[in-house]
């Protein structure tokens, strides 16, 4: 069992390390913080940390079949732009209507209260999947490399963004927005649910943050199974050695589309909640860009290759919150933020550059082309 | 003998249908001008050269690319190497300040080169981690404003000025493409840069320094965006924030929608001129049309897939 | 000439069975059958047509024409994985496991056990553990990822992944090339077991002594033609070896002059690295064929790209006319005079979609230029000439060389190197895939190069041709040098022996085919 052990050890020692550096990094942060440790700065960070650890996830499982996905910031703000619509939650429901080049279209009124929220939420997460479900079959269908065929998607989705919103604006629901950006206790007493989140029980869990209790579910409720699944695992098997995989009799086809989709739909929920939080939708394309590039090297940190058959999206969400610890960092020693970008480029940089050190322990030079 | 004859126009037919693509372009955009204004502007060979004038810039930046991209790397680096380049210049000033503009493009090209090929990262990730860099450099040096300093005279000569009616951008990207051409066609280390794209083991079986000619290829790619840099700088008169950014994706379009395949080891250099010369077009026809932002992102994209879809589709894998 | 086996009581017949790739004929209307409980071995030289009908039976490709019936019913495998579900599992050489993955989930990558819908890790751990005790195997954990396994391990799991499909006609295409002795004996075991449950078993192994174990019945193939199917005895080693071969072997290869004095061009001096090469050390003259024998991975290769500059931790010294030589890289070593034609040349030795011109010329571009620039009616004369030398069948210099086959692609892998005008050559098993009349040729280019004063270094896999081309052969067993053989010492038995680092003379395997 103690070989068991250190053999999981070893596989996962990428996702490892990222979880101790987290851990080491985040207990710096709090301790020097003059509020640490307090639900105040941990909604703050959830808030700040969520959006980019659902698009680190939704670009792990592409990188996990050796695909990139660059649309995923498009996604998320498409997705957001979609929600500034879809989830105003006026009672009188909102109208719809579209503007093509003076042509105008009623397209009748969404509704609006809870029901209309719920469905606005349920609307948004499958516009992510569709526009995830296009980009695998773009990939799988017309044989187009991933990176550029999502590279052209990606612009397309922008567009639909800019579309929707040329220029920032929208509206969000209030009470939607203050019960999914704060703790616990403040979603219970937004939803009205134990007692108003007064019920004994429930006060000890009443601190925690609504984002990360959403980060977790939405991980343990989609990812887990997905990886779990056989679908999944031909994920990892196609990352690994396609060939082998066709020979294994596994759908590729289908696990290609699957890991797009997913990636679309994880993508979709980092919009969601950007939208939320913002209470508003913005097609901001250097954001977007931003997103993507970062959600790349959250991946990477995560331990995850990007060869693709190795790897996880828990790592990937780790990579995230360790990069945005980093730049927590940056406001808690008052560095300027014009300085920010350096030092998350010096330590992206040297992070990789010691991942990489193992190169020079190769034996046979032959072994670094694989 | 069939195999002869595609194996012959594999690499030509996406620059046929690119070419093909530029004048449905051309006519699409003339009838539309035509019908709407009366008039055919975009036949006139001034607003073809003004056009060309601008497309000199993303030009240079997709030849450095593309060779990056025939090794089968990628260079994310591009948009504040760029910027970088021309910020170093304009502060510097004087004669010196071409130099030092294309100085910093090498330095980072070596550095991106030394990192993908000796540290073996991936360049996507790479590339990435120095244009962070580079923009908080810059942006600690600048404090995040336009910088107050202005292009030296010659580089406004070069990118802005004439000669015979015609403007010297030109000359700079036709010397560039000249260069970039004769490289890949003519010499020993452009066959390394296709056999590296084709067979990175294979090559370096073959006694070919590897790591070498990869660190040459990221060389030029950064030389060539310092030199779109200082271009640039010299055609608005100044540098500023942000002034690569819109050079990344396009460059990346350009060269791929002249047939160079993003896998590497793929693809003449007249393919990625079409590429350019096909965004640069499109761009132009969609600013006659007042196209709005939404609407050119879209059409930019589907653009980029048609064109994949047509001649860009890899193998199917079975075995 | 063939005398087909009834087919009544046959599991697997094919009638007629014929492929082309790319103009050239793989198969040749093939009439096969194997029955149930049998293990019926197929041999034939590389290029034989061996693997193209495995790969048919496996679904892996489609028949031009023919048709294939299992256990009487017309059947045709558009897939492997409808192989599979008819009861049809081949184990490839070429290994189909998922390097990134577990050796559990590799095993059950088809039908994992499933609960909730969902992978039951812990099932799918206890079948891993059946199957590979079933084998005798239990040293591997299941949790192990394939990559961290060395060769012959992962060929065990290839065997176990294929034993849990349960398989009725199990195919083993040269599946016992990686393994240990120890593991041989349990496959071994495992089949007998397998076909007195009456499993129908083809084998495919180029070591004779293997089908002789093994057994019940063989059948021999020659450039795509079934030629003879016969029960176990009702032929000698010797009469097999010449239906594969088709004529007789001792023309195959150019004489060998006779033994003179030579300046050794290459010495070594205890070289060592890693764990697979143990303080070797060796020379080779001008104009001397070394071989360089024994049973597959004893540090042959390894030997070889340490002598080209691969490898990184050498020890020992490398001598090269006598002074000694820093190899750091191949690029170093191209420039002391040392070529290498690589164990694969689809990934080592071509760039395969770049032209002829364009991978014959790519080691020596700095000869055929002028300044700067690559001068272009030098190197059409240079290639033309070389393309003459090695006489390589092509149809134009611009094409593609993925065009070419196997043989004619070895051809430009060797004459890149022969334009470096190398003067010691390494080969890591060059004639493989590659048909008889080509490796003639190769043979005679071999011999003609040692004349004009190189010193080779040849590895190869097959014993033939090291006995038949080489001067002299060493032997190498876990990573030593344990015999050099030269002159009349030179025979399939001593070499045999000293493979398997037996110091005893063992009796002959009967009737070898250079008595």
């Amino acid at each position: 069992m103690l070989d068991d052990l250190a053999i999981r050890v070893r596989q996962n020692i990428g996702l490892l390390t990222a979880i101790l550096l987290f851990c080491i990094l985040y207990l710096l942060y709090n301790l020097t913080h003059p509020k640490g440790f307090s639900s105040a700065v941990l909604v703050q960070n959830g808030n700040e940390i969520f959006a980019l650890a659902m698009l680190a996830m939704a670009q792990t499982v592409p990188v996990l079949a050796s695909g990139l996905d660059l649309s995923v910031g498009a996604v998320m703000t498409m997705v957001g732009c979609f929600a500034s619509y879809l989830l105003a939650g006026a009672v009188g429901g909102t109208p719809l209507h579209l503007d093509i080049f003076g042509l105008q279209l009623g397209l009748g009124t969404f509704p609006g209260g809870t029901s209309g929220i719920l469905l606005g939420l349920a609307a948004c997460a499958v516009i992510g999947l569709i526009a995830g479900f296009v980009n695998g079959c773009i990939v799988v269908y017309g044989r187009i490399q991933p990176i550029i065929a999502t590279l052209a998607t990606g612009a397309v989705y922008i567009g639909i963004a800019l579309f929707l919103r040329p220029t920032p604006g929208g509206k969000i629901d209030e009470d939607l927005n203050w019960a999914l950006t704060n703790s616990l206790g403040d979603f219970a007493a937004t939803v009205h649910i134990f007692n108003d989140g007064s019920a004994t029980w429930f006060s000890p869990i009443a601190w925690i943050p609504v984002p990360f209790v959403l980060l977790v579910l939405i991980a343990l409720l989609v990812w887990v199974p997905f990886r779990r699944s056989v679908l999944g695992r031909a994920v990892y098997a196609v990352g690994s050695a396609e060939g082998a995989a066709y020979m294994s009799g596994l759908p590729i086809a289908r696990a290609k589309i699957a890991a797009f989709t997913l990636a679309g739909f994880f993508a979709g929920c980092g919009g969601l909640f950007l939208a939320i939080q913002t209470s508003s939708g913005n097609a901001d394309i250097p954001q977007a860009g931003a997103y993507t590039l970062n959600s790349i090297a959250s991946v990477v940190i995560g331990g995850t290759s990007l060869l693709g058959g190795t790897g996880s999206a828990i790592g990937s969400i780790f990579g995230a919150m360790i990069l945005r610890v980093i730049s927590f960092f940056f406001r808690i020693f008052d560095i300027a933020p014009l300085l920010q970008p350096l030092f998350e480029g010096l330590i992206l940089l040297i992070a990789v550059s010691i991942g990489a050190l193992g190169v020079l322990r190769v034996k046979n030079t032959l072994e670094l082309f694989r | 003998m069939t195999t002869v004859t595609l194996g012959l126009s594999r690499d030509d037919r996406p620059i046929l249908i690119a070419a093909l693509f530029i004048f449905v372009i051309l006519v699409a955009g003339t009838v539309y001008t035509f019908a709407r204004f009366g008039s055919a502007p975009l036949l006139s060979p001034t607003y073809l050269l003004q056009q060309l004038q601008v497309g000199a810039f993303l030009g240079i930046v997709s030849a450095g690319m593309m060779v990056v991209i025939l090794i089968a790397q990628i260079d994310l680096s591009v948009p504040w190497t760029l910027a970088a380049a021309a910020m170093m210049a304009t502060s510097i000033g004087g004669p010196l300040a071409i130099p030092v503009g294309l100085g910093v493009g090498l330095l980072v090209g070596i550095i991106n080169g030394i990192g993908v090929a000796y540290l073996r990262v991936p360049s996507m990730i790479f590339t990435l981690g120095v244009n962070a860099v580079m923009r908080g450099l810059m942006v600690a040096h600048t404090g995040g404003y336009a910088p107050q300093t202005t292009a030296t005279e010659l580089m406004r000569t070069l990118a802005g000025d004439r000669t015979l009616g015609i403007p010297n951008a030109l000359f700079v990207w036709a010397a560039v493409s000249v260069l970039v051409a004769v490289i890949l066609q003519r010499t020993p280390l452009g066959r390394y840069i296709y056999a590296i794209g084709n067979r990175e083991s294979a090559a370096y079986l073959a006694g070919i320094d590897t790591r070498r000619v990869t660190v040459i290829c990221f060389a030029l790619c950064g030389l060539a965006a310092a030199l779109t840099g200082v271009l640039l700088a010299g055609y608005s008169t100044k540098a500023y924030q942000g002034m690569g950014d819109t050079y990344l994706l396009p460059s990346i379009a350009a060269v791929v929608i002249g047939g160079t395949n993003i896998l590497g080891g793929r693809g003449r250099y007249l393919g990625t001129l079409v590429g350019v010369v096909l965004i640069v077009l499109l761009n132009s026809v969609l600013s006659i049309m007042e196209m709005p932002e939404a609407g050119r992102q879209v059409i930019y994209g589907l653009v980029i897939i048609l064109m994949l879809l047509v001649y860009g589709r890899g193998e199917r894998v079975t075995s | 000439m063939q005398d087909t086996v009834p087919t009544q009581s046959a599991f697997l017949t094919l009638a007629g069975i014929s492929k082309r790739y790319a103009g050239v004929r793989a198969l040749d209307g093939i009439e096969f059958a194997c029955e149930r409980g049998k293990i019926h071995a197929v041999l034939g030289e590389n290029g034989a047509g061996k693997s193209t009908l495995i790969k048919i039976i496996a679904g892996v490709v489609q028949p031009d024409a023919g048709t294939m019936c299992l256990a009487g019913n017309q059947v045709s495998f558009a897939t492997p994985s409808a192989a599979n579900a008819a009861g049809v599992v081949c184990i490839f050489q070429e290994l189909s496991l998922m390097p990134d993955l577990s050796v559990a989930d590799n095993i059950s990558i088809a039908s994992p056990p499933r609960r909730f819908g969902l992978i039951d890790a812990r099932a799918q751990r206890r079948r891993a553990e059946e199957l590979l005790a079933e084998i005798g195997c239990e040293d591997v954990n299941p949790l192990m990822r394939v990559r961290d396994l060395p060769l012959s391990r992962r060929q065990v799991v290839e065997i176990a992944k294929a034993l849990g499909k349960r398989p009725q006609l199990l195919i083993l295409d040269e599946a016992t090339s990686a393994l240990t002795s120890a593991d041989v004996e349990k496959v071994y075991a495992m089949l007998a077991r397998l076909k007195a449950e009456g499993v129908a078993i083809l084998y495919i192994s180029h070591r004779m002594h293997e089908v002789e174990a093994l057994a019940d019945r063989a059948s021999v193939f020659r450039n795509g033609r079934h030629i003879e199917t016969f029960d176990k005895g009702a032929r000698s080693t010797a009469d097999i070896v010449q239906l594969m071969i088709g004529r007789d072997i001792a023309a195959q290869y150019p004489a060998r002059p006779a033994r003179k004095p030579m300046t050794p061009v290459l010495a070594l001096e205890n070289l060592s690295w890693e764990k697979h090469l143990d303080r070797i050390s060796l020379s080779v003259g001008t104009g001397e064929i070394v071989g360089l024998g024994g049973l597959d991975g004893q540090g042959q290769k390894s030997l070889l790209l340490a002598l080209f500059g691969v490898l990184r931790g050498v020890t020992g010294r490398i001598m090269i006319d006598a002074r000694e030589a820093r190899l750091g890289s191949p690029a170093a070593a191209k420039s002391a005079g040392v070529a290498l034609v690589p164990e694969d040349r689809k990934t080592e030795g071509l760039m395969l979609p770049m032209s002829i011109t364009d991978n014959l010329t790519i080691a020596s571009l700095g000869a055929i230029s002028t300044g700067p620039f690559v001068d272009r009616a030098k190197e059409s004369t240079a290639v033309e000439r070389s393309i003459a030398r090695l006489q390589v069948k092509i149809g134009a210099p611009g094409d593609a060389v993925s065009t070419l086959s196997g043989g004619n692609q070895q051809k430009v892998v060797l004459a890149k190197w022969l334009m470096t005008e190398p003067r010691i050559i390494l080969l890591n098993d060059p004639t493989r895939g590659i048909d008889v009349g080509t490796k003639q040729e190769l043979y005679r280019l071999m011999r003609e190069l040692a004349d004009q004063g190189a010193a080779i270094l040849f590895y190869s896999t097959d014993y033939d041709e090291l006995i038949g081309c080489c001067d002299r052969v060493a032997i190498m067993y876990d990573g030593r040098i344990v015999r050099e053989l030269e002159g009349d010492e030179l025979t399939e038995t001593n070499i045999i022996a000293s493979s398997l680092n037996v110091h005893t003379e063992t009796p002959a395997t009967a009737g070898t085919a250079h008595a």
